[in-house]
This record gives structure tokens, sequence and C-alpha cells, in this order.
């Protein structure tokens, strides 16, 4: 049974955890480079020795302030790093250098669509910085734990949600705006396989109209979209059946097994840690003052949705596809560049870089910023469409062959013999000739059965090899059919 | 030679009368020869300081010498040194080699400096007569029956024995300032934020700061000029101007006002060692001081605020300490758990345990408010009677330890009133003030402490306080008779 269709009311709140994309960590100068052996890039800061202090990498404050003003946020003037306590081999100080008590992003916002299509507000309640831990590679050592220190304090934007999302489709639509968000600004590079953009996502539900929130089960550590809505789906109906049953939520911390595709339990509040935060005496609070913030301000790009709003107003798109174009800043880009250059309509620029370009991305497995056929030369292609050089369709040929790596949209026309033939004359006597050979047709056409123009046009196009312009085609096939 | 201050020695190589080899030679000998019945050193660097003797004195023929080259000194064992055991006065970090060096330790060697040895001190810095140490008490040269105080007790009684004109030290309530009060030496705590703290194995992040203990004023201010300055691996040092304290020291402090704290002289403080203070501070007096009584109201309220302050800091750093990646690891665990509990249990001593868990506890969830925010709140109102007396006096003067040196033994069993013994110290601390203890007097033939205390980044005054002073008197020259 759906939770929409039961009477329960599903409560979500998301934590993202947004690693930005600086070249050294948060608190030392080891590279933050992803991949290399392991604690090769683990300084004595990292390893927490005897001695060592932290001293803040500016540009995290930067990242962290664009993002709050990015998401219509109060950025700090003043905000503090805390130690969260705890002992776990991969935390080196015992503790982690983190921001609770005035976190530097504040009470920020943004909205997304529902199930419906409807425009819905999310509430970010904070973002705050923190450092990311090491890793424990269990089994990588026979009979014993290791421990990969590369990522311990590589720098980290954790970012919270209100508790608004009411679905697992809208926790999607949001973490997928997140993401947006944060690769336009470029402080993170959102790759989710490393690692470098994950959440954890609070459950809870409740009967509908009940204004108390259920208790709530925190799953951490979701790695993927698909994850994250699965997770969430397995997680309302767990919630909801046990309740059902006449049982009791308990507030815990589960794991989501993608294999099994379940949550279990990882810890309950009652095992939970203090966490004993307390101010880092090691660290000044972080100032920022109206100039900073003004400063960046100017450095802010155009965001998603000002540049969606701008795609249907300034070209003409269709919602759907000024949405889908806008999700990647270098698709968007991308689009921009090709609309500027080519004197083809700007939909059906849209629909050769949605369709052609992304569906041969998706075939090849590559990124837009890899295309093999640049923006320049899709620009030229769409250009012989619209002057009438090839068809429509012949230009799919050809931005194959171009994507093959043939040469440019002219060198394939000219080297294929691709060519539209729009002689009038030359297409005049191709046209007299199917006539000619097909009198039967012909007179059923005269007779009534319009729909034979269609035999006729495949006719002339197949004695052209698909080359004369089909307009005119057709408008001399009705003319002399006429006759 | 022993018994020669730094700017003696300084002399004496620049004259050519003797060289750094023969200087390092005959302390090294000495610590040898004395320092089995002190205690004062874990680690004698003997052939190192060999080394960088014989390189100081080839540096000094070819003329390209720093301002403290081929003076000898130690370093307490808080103090990273590269390649050197660093213990901390722990058994967690008994076989601990630093990898780097403590920026204090780099900027003196980087002078020309010599490290003869790393000094005893209570464990990690926490303890006010050094026998919380793994490795044993320190003995007090003045009577090796008694203390010498703490924590930088190594290096104030190597000071005191002419083992060395000088050592580093560090503090955190009193923990320079105690010990040179107990064995007659001068110990300067600086303006927090004034030395780098990298390096400095770190007990309470907000209240730590390094200094020196010498002989002599002057030799403190020797020091202090090559140890200051801002660090950028440091995120709590201060970029401020480091003033020649040497060149300064030197002006006459007539017309300087000195406030008398009126609560130092309170029951509590012994009355030899009340005598003594009052007797020095006629003497500046007589130098054109000028004297008057202030007031610090929330004194009480200072070892309160400190044993919440400090632990709560401490449980954190030391949190490191877990037998993982380096220090003592319990052998033959169970479990994680087990390895966590073994080791911190056996490689930490009773009075850092203590710590660790009053600290846990001010810091736990339901106690915060009460103890540590309470306390934070306290520390402001301390920093405010300290800013208040500033606005009518220059330093403020008193005691520097309620009573001169104690017997060992005598106070382990009660650490309260152990922990009183830092009620004057405390509070420059918790206000980040710089402090200075200069021998003003004997009590029974033990040594007793000036106490002064000055706004921040005062420290040439308060040298040129204790320098003035002596100038016109001979306390500091006292030496136990066992070691002249």
């Amino acid at each position: 049974m759906s939770a929409a269709a039961s009477g329960w009311e599903v409560v979500i709140g998301l934590e993202i955890h947004a690693q930005l994309a600086t070249k050294s960590k948060i608190f030392s100068g080891a590279s933050t480079a992803y991949g290399a052996e392991p604690n090769t890039q683990a300084c004595l800061v990292d390893l927490g020795y005897p001695g060592v202090l932290p001293v803040l990498n500016e540009q995290v404050v930067r990242m962290a302030a664009k993002f709050g003003l990015a998401v219509n946020a109060k950025v700090a003037p003043r905000s503090i790093f805390a130690r969260k306590n705890y002992f776990y081999p991969d935390l080196p100080k015992g503790y982690q250098i983190s921001q609770y008590e005035l976190p530097i992003v504040e009470h920020g916002e943004l909205f997304i669509r529902d199930a419906d299509g409807n425009e819905k507000r999310i509430g970010i309640t904070r973002a705050h910085l923190e450092e990311d831990a090491g890793k424990s590679l269990h089994g990588a050592v026979e009979g014993s734990s290791g421990i990969d220190l590369n990522r311990a304090g590589t720098p980290l934007l954790e970012i919270v949600s209100e508790p608004d999302l009411r679905s697992a489709a809208d926790a999607v639509a949001y973490m997928r705006k997140i993401h947006t968000i944060v690769r336009y600004l470029g402080i993170s590079d959102g790759n989710m396989q490393e690692g470098s953009f994950r959440c954890d996502a609070n459950v809870s539900v409740r009967p509908r109209g009940e204004e108390a929130l259920g208790t709530r089960a925190e799953i951490k550590n979701l790695n993927s979209f698909r994850f994250v809505e699965r997770a969430i789906n397995y997680e309302v109906e767990r919630q909801i059946d046990l309740l059902e049953d006449g049982g009791e939520v308990v507030q815990e911390t589960r794991l989501y097994d993608s294999d099994k595709d379940e949550t279990r339990s990882m810890r309950s509040k009652e095992e939970a840690n203090d966490y004993r935060y307390f101010p880092d005496p090691d660290l000044l609070p972080i100032e920022i003052d109206d100039d900073y913030i003004e400063a960046v301000r100017e450095t802010l790009p155009e965001l998603p949705d000002a540049k969606e709003r701008r795609f249907i107003d300034d070209y003409g798109l269709k919602p759907d596809d000024a949405s889908i174009l806008t999700v990647n800043l270098s698709l968007a880009d991308y689009f921009e560049a090709v609309a500027e250059a080519t004197s083809a309509k700007p939909q059906a620029v849209a629909n050769w870089v949605i369709g052609d370009l992304v569906g041969a991305l998706k075939r090849d497995s590559m990124s837009i910023a890899d295309s093999r056929v640049a923006a320049a030369d899709l620009a030229v292609l769409l250009d012989r469409i619209a002057d009438r050089t090839i068809s429509g369709k012949i230009a799919k040929e050809v931005f194959e062959a171009m994507w093959n790596g043939e040469g440019s949209a002219d060198d394939i026309i000219e080297a294929r013999g691709l060519k539209q033939i729009t002689d009038t004359g030359a297409i005049e006597a191709v046209v007299d000739q199917v006539i000619a050979d097909n009198p039967s047709q012909a007179a059923d056409y005269r007779a009534g059965k319009d729909k034979l123009i269609g035999f006729f046009v495949g006719q002339v196009m197949k004695a052209t090899q698909g080359k004369a312009n089909p307009a005119q085609v057709n408008e001399l096939l009705k003319k002399k059919l006429a006759d | 030679m022993h018994s020669m201050t730094l700017v003696e020695l300084r002399d004496g190589l620049q004259r050519g009368d003797f060289s750094s080899r023969d200087v390092v030679a005959g302390l090294l000998e000495r610590i040898e020869a004395r320092d089995g019945e002190l205690n004062a050193f874990i680690t004698v660097t003997a052939e190192q300081a060999m080394d960088v003797a014989g390189r100081a004195d080839d540096a000094r023929a070819n003329g390209g010498a720093g301002a403290l080259n081929g003076l000898p000194l130690v370093h307490k064992d808080i103090f990273c040194t590269r390649d050197v055991l660093t213990t901390c006065g722990s058994r967690m970090l008994e076989d601990f080699v630093s990898p780097y060096d403590a920026a204090v330790v780099e900027r003196l060697a980087s002078a020309g400096a010599i490290m003869l040895g790393k000094t005893n001190m209570d464990e990690f810095a926490m303890g006010s007569s050094n026998e919380t140490s793994y490795y044993g008490p320190v003995r007090n040269p003045w009577d090796l029956s008694r203390s010498p105080g703490g924590s930088s007790g190594g290096s104030a009684a190597a000071v005191a024995a002419r083992l060395t004109p000088a050592a580093t030290g560090t503090d955190t309530g009193g923990s320079i300032r105690q010990p040179a009060a107990l064995t007659n030496t001068v110990g300067i705590k600086p303006t927090y934020g004034r030395v780098s703290r990298y390096g400095m194995i770190a007990f309470a992040s907000s209240l730590d700061q390094a200094g020196v203990i010498t002989r002599t004023a002057d030799d403190a201010a020797l020091l202090l000029k090559v140890m200051s300055g801002f660090d950028e691996r440091d995120s709590t040092s201060i970029d401020h101007p480091v003033p020649d304290y040497e060149a300064l020291i030197g002006k006459p402090i007539k017309g300087l006002r000195i406030g008398m704290v009126r609560q130092h002289f309170d029951a509590g403080l012994d009355e030899g060692c009340a005598t003594a203070v009052r007797e020095a501070l006629s003497e500046l007096e007589r130098q054109g001081a000028v004297l008057s009584e202030v007031d610090l109201p929330n004194l009480d309220y200072c070892v309160p605020t400190y044993y919440v302050v400090a632990p709560a800091e401490c449980s954190s750093n030391l949190s490191r300490f877990d037998g993982v990646r380096f220090g003592h690891r319990a052998d033959n665990v169970e479990d994680l758990l087990d390895l966590y509990c073994s080791s911190r249990g056996e490689g930490f001593g009773a009075e850092v345990k203590r710590r660790i868990m009053t600290g846990t506890y001010v810091l736990s969830a339901g106690y915060y408010d009460a103890y540590y925010l309470q306390a934070q709140k306290v520390r402001h109102l301390i920093s405010d009677d300290f800013r208040r007396a500033f606005e009518s006096v220059d330093l403020i003067a008193g005691p520097t330890a309620p009573e001169p040196a104690f017997g060992l033994g005598d106070k382990t069993d009660d650490p309260i009133t152990m922990y009183l013994n830092d009620i004057y110290t405390i509070g420059a601390n918790l206000a980040g003030l710089p402090a200075l203890s200069a021998p003003c007097g004997m009590v029974d033939g033990l040594p007793v402490g000036l106490h002064l205390v000055g706004p921040h980044w005062s420290e040439e005054t308060l040298l040129q306080a204790a320098h003035q002073y002596q100038l016109v008197t001979d306390w500091h020259k006292a030496c136990p008779e066992a070691y002249k």
C-alpha cells in the first residue's frame, strides 16, 4: 500500500554532505585528490600527531558563503568551529572539527517540483563546515582492519534541510537540486561514486492531519539518488507496517543495504554517543563582513532556476526541455553555445542536444565535457538544415559521421554527396518520371486516394537517395498529379 | 662556568674566553654527576649537543652566528623534538620519537641555541609538584625532600641547580611561575598568542603558553625575543610586533604604577612569604615605583573556573592517545573497546585520568550549561577584574605561591590542596595575560617568588621591573649550597 493511499503522511529531512572542491584539506596542506595509495595524503595534522594544530583553509569559507547566498540564506557574520568528541579508529584526533552552535549558513530555501508538478518550497535549516573522517578498510589486511586516512580532513559542507519533504520523490528532487546548485557554484564536483556527495535521511510517518512528528529513524550514508529513493520507500513501508501492527518506531540509526534493498538497525538512541560538543580552542571564530559577502555575491553565476526561466522566456523552450538542459551547467552552456552560433530555432537546438547529443553521450558513457562533437560544429550542422543544404533526416546521418570523427558537417556532406537537391528543374524531372512509371497509382490518387501522396514522395526520395528537398517534392507532386 | 648566566656566557664566548664545546661539555658532565639525585631530566642529548656546539664554534669563527649561538638550554619534554624522545612525562609516550620540531624548539635552534636535553614534568603538564610524572618526581635542589613545584619542575630544578642556564617551560595555570618561585629562578609566561603553540603537546589549548625559566630577567628577555612572534601554523598566535626586550629592560622604573592585590594577602598566604613580598615591593617603591592597592574580587573563582575549563579541553585534547597510531598500545586486547580502554588505562596516570573524567563530565549533555558554559562566563568576569585593575596601575603584584616548597608526598592525597597552590597564578592564564615570577626572599632557607602580572603585551614592563629589581638585590644570585 502506498503511503499516500494509506492515510499516513511521510516526513523527511535530509542531511547532505557535499565535499568541497579544494586542492588541500580544510585544516592542513595535504592534497584532497581522490584515489591515491592509502595514507599517502595524510600529513601530521591529519594524523592527529601530538602538538600539531589545525589552520583553516580560507577557500572553504568562500565556498560556504557562496552556497549560502545561492540558497537565499543568512551567511553568519561570526561562526565558530566546535569539536565533536567520539572514539573511532578512522578519527585520528578522537574528535571531529565541525560546527555546532553558530554554523556559517542558516535559514535558506530552495524550490522543487513535487509529483504533481507543483512548485514547493523546502527550507534549509543550516549548512556548516566540517572535516571528513578517514576510512576503515575491513579485510584489507589479513586478520585485522586497516585504516586509510587520505580522506581525513577533507572539507565537507553539511547541508541540513527542514523536515519539509513529503515523499521519496521529494527527497530525490531536493537532493538533485542541491547537487545542481553546488556544481553550478563550482564548490563541489558532486561525484557520488567517489563519495563527494552523499546524504543521511531522517524519516518518520504520522497519521495524516496529525501535528506532532512521529519518531524518526536516520538512514546513514546514501550515495546515489536511486538508493535515496529506495531506502526511503523501504523505510516508510517498514514504519507504517510497524505502526499498523500496533508496534512503535524506535529512534535509531539505520543502514541501507542496497543488495538486499532494506534498511537495518545500526544503533539505537540509547547507544548513541554524547558528542560533548564545545568550541574548538585551537581555531578562531570565522568572521565575515558585508564587503566580503558582497565580493562573494559578485562571483555568483546564474543559478539553475534563473537559467531555466531565461531559457523559457528568451529562447522559447518548452518548460520540460529548459529544465532538462539546466540540470547540468555544462549541458546548459553547450546548448547556449549552439543556439547562439546557429540560425536554427532554439527549440530545434534543444531537440538535437537533448535527443541526439545526450543519446550519443549516454551510449558511449561520456560526459558533456568530453563530447566528440563540439558546440560550434553542431551549430554548423544545424545551419545546414536551416539553409536547406540537407534535410533533418540526412542530418542524423551526418551527426553520426561527425561523432565518429569523420570531419566537419560540410566535409561529410561534400564527401558523401549528401547535398539536398533544391534545383526545381532536377526535382521536376524525377517527379515526372515517377508519375510516368506509376500510372495506376496516379489514377487512384486522382480518383481521391489522397494518402497515396506518401507513396509518391517515397519514390522520389528513393530515386534521389533522400537528397531531394521534401517540401519541394511535396509541392511539385501535388501540382503535377493535379494536372 | 656552570653558574654563569646566558648573557655572561654569550659575552665570554664572544671574547673567546671559552668555546661552546667547553661550556656544553662542562654542563653535560655536571648533569651526569648531579641529575641522579634531582631527576630533572628525562632525556640527555649529549652527543647531539656536542655536535651542535662544534658547529656553533665554527659559525662563530666564521662570523655568521645567530643571537643565541652556542648557548646551552634544555626543553621541557612537552615540546616535540625531531628524532628525540618526547614523552610529556607520560608512559603513554614512553617510546614516542617526534618526527618534527616544535616552533619554539625550531626558533631557538635556528638562533644557535644548543639543546642539552629534555626535562621532567608532571604528566601532560597536569600537576603542581612534578609528582604525577611517570618518570618519578623531580627533587628541589634547595631541599631534596621537597618538590620543585610543577609542572615545569624539571626545567626549574635544572636551572636552579646550575645544570643549565636556561630552560623552556609551559604554563597553563602557573606551571612556569610556581616552580620558578619554589626554586629561586625567574619564570615568565607571555601573553596568550605571543609564542606559537605549534609542536607543544596540548593540555588546555586556551590556557597553554610557552615561556622560559632562567636565573635573571636579562636572560629571560634574551630568549623571549627569539621565541616570540607570529606563526601561521598556530591560528591562536597573534601577529603583534616583538620588541627588543633586552634593550628595553634597562630603563629605570620611576613612576611605574604597581598595584598590590588586596586579596592575595588574605588568609591562606604563608606569613614569611607575605613579608618577603612586601619587602620586595618596598624595594621597588624605593626605586620610584608608585604602590597602591587593587582588587581582584573574583579571585576565589579562579581555581574552580580553571578546574572546569582545563579538564574540559584536556579531555578532548588527550583523545588522540588511543593506541591506534602512536603511543602506548596494550597487548592482547579482545576488541576495539578493549584496545582503547586498556591502552589508555595503562598509558595514563591517576591525575591525568582524574582530569579526563572531570572534563568529560563537565562537557556531557545536561551538565555543559551548568559547568562549562558557567565557567566561561566567570572567565569573562575574571578578565574584567584585571581590565579594571589595569585602568589605574601598570602592573599588579603579589606572591607567586601561597607557601614555599612543600614536601614530596605532602599533598598527593588531597588534590584540592594541591590545586590551591596555583591560586595566585591561574588568573593570568584565564585572562591570557603575561606574568612573571622572580626570586624575592627566603623563608627558612626556601625561596619565595614575587609575582607580577601585566596587561596584554606588557612583557617588556614585567621584565623591566624584574631586571631593575635584580640590579639592586641579590636574591636571584642565591644558589643552593650543594650546587655552587
